[in-house]
């Protein structure tokens, strides 16, 4: 909780596949540890994290949905 | 029947606590530390645009999922992958002609429903920006991005009279079906046929 946010990806608005894709891609960039926040408001983007996490490794740590925007905290394995 | 005293014994309960926190510790910790390389083959054989959105789609999240992805671009799914720029293909009568009658190239796909002479295309470009879908162009330059293989089929090149030089770049080697098939049925694999 004390550990800064190293990248926020805004997948506002945007559609499968881009909130993951995008996500990735950010990822690739984030040293291993550090905190991304994704800001998504495609409903189907939220098994879809959940998806990929568990494929890539990463993980979840925090999970809020605020108006429609959906924000996800993940931690980089 | 002795009632049983518990004696607290601060030391045995710490002991214990520390115990149980590097089990719940080792626990957490992967049994294999060795991670699965999953690996996804898409046979593109359709050319048309809502045909090749799910090919790259499912291509593009696969590789942003750390699969290994290979798309083989075989017969009407090899013509998207031609420059855009390149209006007629191949040497001879029946190659020229196929082109001309099947416009290769990314930007000029048809849907294979509901083409309407072109409307469709352009109906389905209006709807993805209106939703923020991505574009086949987007879509494919992320792919590449994430390194995802384009195999062209060595065989429709033959056969469609395709160059090397007609086709955009980053592509790899053209394969056939045998490398194909053998990269479908390796371990941890999941393939399309689109």
């Amino acid at each position: 909780m004390s550990d800064a946010i190293h990248t926020t990806v805004d997948a506002k608005g945007l559609s499968c596949p881009m909130p993951i894709v995008k996500t990735a891609q950010a990822a690739k960039l984030v040293p291993a540890g550090e905190l991304i926040e994704v800001l998504a408001t495609d409903p189907g983007s939220v098994k879809d994290f959940a998806a990929w996490t568990r494929s890539t490794g990463n993980s979840i740590v925090e999970q809020a949905e605020d108006d429609g925007v959906y924000r996800f905290v993940i931690k980089r394995a | 029947m002795a009632t049983e005293t518990t004696t607290p014994e601060a030391a045995t309960d710490e002991s214990a606590e520390a115990k149980l926190a590097e089990a719940v510790a080792a626990a957490a910790q992967p049994a294999d530390s060795t991670p699965i390389q999953r690996q996804l083959v898409v046979i593109n054989w359709s050319g048309e645009l809502d045909k090749v959105l799910p090919t790259l789609i499912m291509s593009s999240v696969a590789a942003a999922s750390g699969y290994k992805t290979s798309v083989f671009m075989t017969f009407w799914g090899l013509l998207p992958f031609v420059k855009d720029e390149k209006r007629i293909t191949g040497d001879g009568m029946m190659q020229k002609m196929l082109s001309f009658m099947q416009r290769p190239g990314i930007s000029h796909m048809k849907m294979s429903k509901m083409n309407f002479m072109g409307m469709g295309p352009w109906m389905i470009g209006k709807l993805s920006e209106q939703y923020k879908v991505a574009s086949p162009q987007e879509l494919l330059e992320a792919c590449q991005l994430m390194g995802v293989e384009f195999l062209p089929c060595q065989m429709t090149m033959d056969m469609f009279g395709l160059k090397r030089k007609d086709m955009i770049d980053g592509l790899g080697d053209p394969v056939g079906a045998a490398t194909v098939l053998e990269m479908m049925t390796e371990e941890h694999t999941g393939s399309l046929f689109i």
